[in-house]
């Protein structure tokens, strides 16, 4: 048919459009206006690349042994992009707010950002997906080989027979060819958000390729070699539809693999998340795949009962495709089948290279470098270019592995089933994602326990039994388990029979890495950032805006995050990121401040780059103070804890309430006293005042209608208005006194008084009251030389006050009142005791309010006095008080002042 | 027969001043200068009219008041209180208890005069 080197040509010629078209889409895209590229349809396209060779070519090969299973591979992806759009528009809004890179940065930054577990998932990936690649070059050098040995007579029949051996050399040489075009337009510069559109392209490309293939081979099947569809099927061997015995759970596991794959391989996740442009992109995706893949799997089943029925027995399903057309001696649609597997074959080992280099060059590479001393030395150096060497050595590397492992295992049949095995390797980043994504409390090391303990599994169970018997295990370690111990037979661990490999792999690996991520995860607390990282990723939806950490605060100067910027971004970016963020500052110059936003947007922009974990690393390096302080913490606490906290905070306002009530209802109790007090002062002020007003107007009226009163009278009636004038005068001016005195606006010149001598001086003043009411003044005076600081006049006032009161109200004829004074430890006291009856004990608090008068028919006064003395005595230090003693016993009031001895007394 | 009035007042001036009003109208006056001394008036004599000052020692002008209605010779009483303190409180509690007037402090001589005449005293 073609000589080698035709369709060497041929291949070199397709790879050269798909060099243009990447060109073409980069310099698309860098030109501002990415148009087409953007287009759902790209988008979906690439994220077919799904459909490696495995599904171009294996998929019918799957038919023709077991009928409908191969449709699990696709029913499982339909499910997820149908079903779960919440989580595919989840993750897309995640990774974009956080500048997400690849799976393992996902992870890794869902639990605060942690190394290990973003090395961890790395790994994973890696030792999944290198097979995976070796598969791509396999099926390429395999298909390559038949359609060169169909050129030739002598082996077309081998052709349609066992395919030969493939060359090392063909594969070698697509290996090169990729890690060319990988290089090229997969690892040219370090965008921050990791978007190649040129590659993307490409894939769209090489989807509407293989997809047209596979539909042309099945048309030509259908209505070329059979005369429609019904003739086809009656050409089905009796028994391919037939259910096999372990249909229901393989088929159960082949469906969560494919749906957890569609999301958890490095490259759907790489096209779904990271290539991601546009969040609708993933609504339209979510109906236009699955028609895709509704597409390109319709003629799978014709064409493998075609296979079955059309080409010799014993021919390799696996290579109908191909050898249909061939068979039926149409060139061109072979060429075609041929294109379409080689489609098939390079965008995912281009995907997949990508994918894994950034992974290991941003987690593995990276962190290495940031803590070697070489790493200082490069400090005023160029990070970004470091980062692109370490990522195409990567791209390189895989390949290489990829082809050594093509190499290494040609010989066993292991490859066949490699693409289920990386499913379930992959897979086992499904728990700890997927958990992240909708669960709060998951954290780090629940997931990372999980991860290691499910890889772990995996390898045992299926990965490295899949070399072979006598590769890693020998022959009896697979039949009877290491140094034959019965429970640890990989294809049986621990005594679990009865499934087939896959599921049993997958039913142990799941449920260990579950049950760990679950219960350390339920046991263990989170760190403060896993805890921030969490609730930043569960609700993304709810984060208004951008995505602010607005949580940690950091310091830093700019200077140090400008050569930081430098080394990663390239001088010219940094510089117009910095000048863009001062702008947006508001500054005049090309450095911002070094805010917290600015720290954050300067992190999550180098995280695109170096992934999450590394750009803390990064900043961490050179900002101080990071921590993220307990208030902060409260403000992104799980609902939970928020609700808690809220119905605390209530509880304790209420409780404040309550208090604040009872204060203010005991205020107001206060309050309304004072107000009935401040009534009945009115009341009483009132009361005083009109009985003189009385008195005065009344003989004025009568003195004024009454001119023919007699002289006698009418002087009596003027002295009794006179009198009463007086008496309000006086007590306006005793209230004005006592008002004064009680707001401590009165300020007398003090001077030491001789005590003793001015209780002489009042006793005096009140001998006529006295013998008038005939009683005796008893005056025992025992402190002669003590001297208070007072105001003489005052004083005796007081004493005069409180001399008359006992006469007035505690006179018993013939009897004495008794005035004693006395000097000790500082303090003059002076008591006086009435002959009457004494006060009431229930009366006794209220001679010192005012208007409150004794029960005595004399009533001139208004009931001033003692509270006018009082105060009198409080404005010298002291104090007077009405002494308890026994009723009927006679008064006692005491008054005390602080004094002191002089022996020349003071008058 | 010369008509007698008790006038019940703890206040020297203003029991001068009523006397002077009330003997002038014809009265013969009967102090009390306090609530006590009122009722042992009352108690002993029938007045024709009587003025209770509320404000008083011992009983107060309420007090008198009460006993007086209490009592079937007073039954008919013409009754004026007299306070100084002027809410209006005391005046319908006065009217409520049975007084026949109420004056309040200071009033002019007009009113105490108009009162009497209203009383047919």
């Amino acid at each position: 048919m073609l000589s080698a080197n035709v369709l060497s040509a041929i291949c070199v010629g397709y790879v050269a459009v798909l060099f243009v078209t990447a060109y073409l889409g980069d310099r698309k895209a860098r030109s501002g206006k990415p148009g087409w590229l953007e287009s759902p349809l790209v988008y979906t396209f690439a994220i077919s690349v799904y459909c490696t060779s495995w599904t171009f070519y294996g998929a019918v090969g799957s038919a023709a042994r077991n009928g409908l299973e191969f449709v699990t591979i696709y029913l499982g992806p339909t499910l997820v992009f149908v079903g779960w759009l919440h989580l595919l528009s989840k993750l897309v809004r995640i990774a974009r707010a956080n500048n997400i890179t690849s799976i393992a940065d996902m992870i890794s930054s869902r639990y605060g950002k942690s190394s290990a577990i973003a090395v961890v998932v790395t790994l994973i990936s890696v030792v999944a997906a290198t097979p995976y690649i070796a598969l791509q070059l396999k099926a390429v050098a395999t298909s390559f080989q038949v359609i060169v040995a169909g050129a030739d007579p002598g082996v077309a029949t081998a052709a349609g027979g066992v395919a030969a051996p493939p060359t090392f050399e063909a594969a070698f040489w697509v290996a090169a060819g990729m890690a060319a075009f990988t290089l090229l337009f997969g690892a040219r510069n370090t965008d921050t958000n990791e978007r190649h559109h040129g590659v993307v392209a490409a894939i769209a490309l090489e989807a509407i390729v293989k997809l047209t293939a596979l539909i042309a081979v099945g048309v030509f099947v259908v209505f070329g070699m059979a005369d429609g569809p019904a003739t086809i099927f009656e050409r089905m061997p009796p028994d391919l539809l037939t259910p096999r015995d372990d249909f229901a759970t393989r088929w159960i596991t082949l469906i969560l693999l494919s749906s957890v794959a569609i999301i958890c391989l490095p490259r759907q996740f790489h096209v779904t998340v990271v290539e991601n442009v546009d969040e609708r992109q993933v609504a339209t995706a979510s109906w236009l795949f699955p028609l895709y893949l509704f597409l390109i799997s319709i003629f799978i089943l014709p064409i493998a009962i075609a296979g079955l029925s059309f080409l010799p027995a014993g021919a390799d399903p696996d290579l109908f495709v191909l050898t249909l057309p061939m068979a039926a001696d149409q060139h061109g649609l072979a060429l075609l089948a041929f294109l379409g597997g080689f489609s098939s074959a390079t965008s995912m080992v281009i995907v997949s290279s990508i994918a894994l280099a950034i992974m290991i060059s941003n987690h593995i590479v990276m962190p290495l470098m940031l803590k070697t001393p070489w790493a200082e030395r490069a400090q005023s150096g160029d990070i970004r270019r470091m980062l692109l060497r370490s990522r195409r050595i990567s791209i390189v590397a895989i390949l290489m592995l990829g082809f050594l492992y093509f190499r290494l295992s040609s010989g066993s049949e292991g490859l066949a089933s490699i693409g289920l095995i990386a499913f379930a390797g992959v897979a086992q980043a499904a728990p700890s994602m997927i958990g992240g994504v909708f669960w709060r409390m998951a954290n780090g090391r629940g997931a990372l326990a999980g991860l290691i303990a499910g890889f772990t599994i995996w390898a045992y169970t299926l990965f490295l039994p899949s070399f072979g018997p006598d590769v890693i295990f020998t022959a009896s370690a697979l039949a009877d388990g290491p140094w034959g111990i019965g429970i640890l037979r990989p294809y049986a661990l621990f005594g679990l029979t009865g499934l087939d490999p896959l599921t049993h792999a997958l039913f142990w690996s799941f449920t260990a890495n579950i049950l760990l991520f679950v219960s350390i995860s339920l046991l263990a607390d989170q760190r403060p950032l896993e805890r921030l990282q969490g609730a930043l990723f569960v609700d993304v939806f709810r984060m208004p805006g951008s995505n602010s950490h607005r949580y940690i605060q950091r310091s830093v100067t700019v200077t140090d995050l400008f050569v930081l910027a430098q080394r990663i971004m390239g001088p010219n970016e940094a510089q117009r990121m910095f000048a863009g963020f001062a702008r947006q500052q508001g500054l005049d110059g090309d450095m911002p401040v070094a805010t917290d936003a600015f720290i954050d947007h300067l992190e999550r922009r180098l995280a695109g780059s170096i992934g999450a974990a590394s750009a803390r690393t990064m900043i961490s390096q050179i900002a101080v103070g990071e921590s993220i302080s307990l208030a902060e913490l409260t403000k992104v606490a799980d609902e939970a804890a928020q609700a808690i906290e809220y119905s605390q905070q209530v509880e304790e306002k209420s409780l404040q309430l309550e208090a604040t009530a009872r204060e203010l209802r005991e205020a107001n109790r206060l309050l309304k006293e004072l107000d009935a007090r401040k009534d009945d002062f009115l009341n009483q002020v009132s009361h005083e005042l009109r009985t003189p007003m009385t008195s005065i107007r009344s003989f004025s009226e009568i003195l004024l209608e009454n001119a023919d009163i007699d002289g006698p009278r009418s002087d009596r009636f003027l002295s009794i208005i006179h009198d009463e004038s007086i008496r309000l005068t006086r007590l306006l001016d005793q209230i004005l006194e006592l008002s004064q005195m009680e707001t401590g606006r009165v300020e007398w010149p003090l001077s030491a008084v001789n005590i003793d001598k001015a209780l002489g001086r009042a006793a005096a003043v009140s001998e006529g009251i006295a013998s008038e009411a005939g009683v005796q003044l008893a005056l025992s005076l025992n402190a002669p030389g003590a001297v208070a600081e007072a105001e003489a006049d005052r004083l005796v006032q007081v004493f005069v006050n409180l001399i008359n009161n006992a006469i007035k109200y505690g006179a018993t004829k013939g009897e004495a009142i008794e005035i004693n004074s006395s000097f000790a430890d500082g303090h003059y006291r002076m008591t006086i005791r009435d002959c009457g009856p004494g006060i009431p004990e229930r009366d006794r608090e209220r001679v010192f309010e005012k208007f409150v008068r004794g029960a005595q028919p004399e009533t001139s006064g208004a009931g001033l006095g003692l509270p006018i003395s009082r105060e009198i005595i409080r404005q010298f230090s002291g104090d007077l008080v009405l002494l308890d003693g026994p009723e009927g016993a006679g008064a006692v009031f005491q008054v005390t002042l602080p004094a002191s001895v002089r022996a020349a007394a003071a008058e | 027969m010369t008509k007698t009035v008790l006038i019940a007042e703890d206040e020297p001036h203003i029991v001068e001043l009523l006397t002077f009003l009330l003997e002038r109208e014809g009265y013969a006056v009967t102090a009390a200068a306090d609530g006590e001394a009122a009722l042992t008036v009352l108690a002993n004599t029938t007045p024709d009219l009587a003025v209770l000052d509320v404000m008083m020692p011992k009983q107060s002008g309420f007090d008198v008041l009460r006993e007086a209605r209490n009592d079937p010779r007073h039954k008919d009483l013409p009754i004026i209180i007299l306070t100084a303190r002027g809410q209006t409180r005391d005046r319908e509690t006065a009217i409520e208890m049975g007084a026949d007037a109420f004056i309040a402090k200071p009033f002019s001589n007009q009113d105490v005069l108009a009162t009497l005449r209203r009383l047919g005293a």
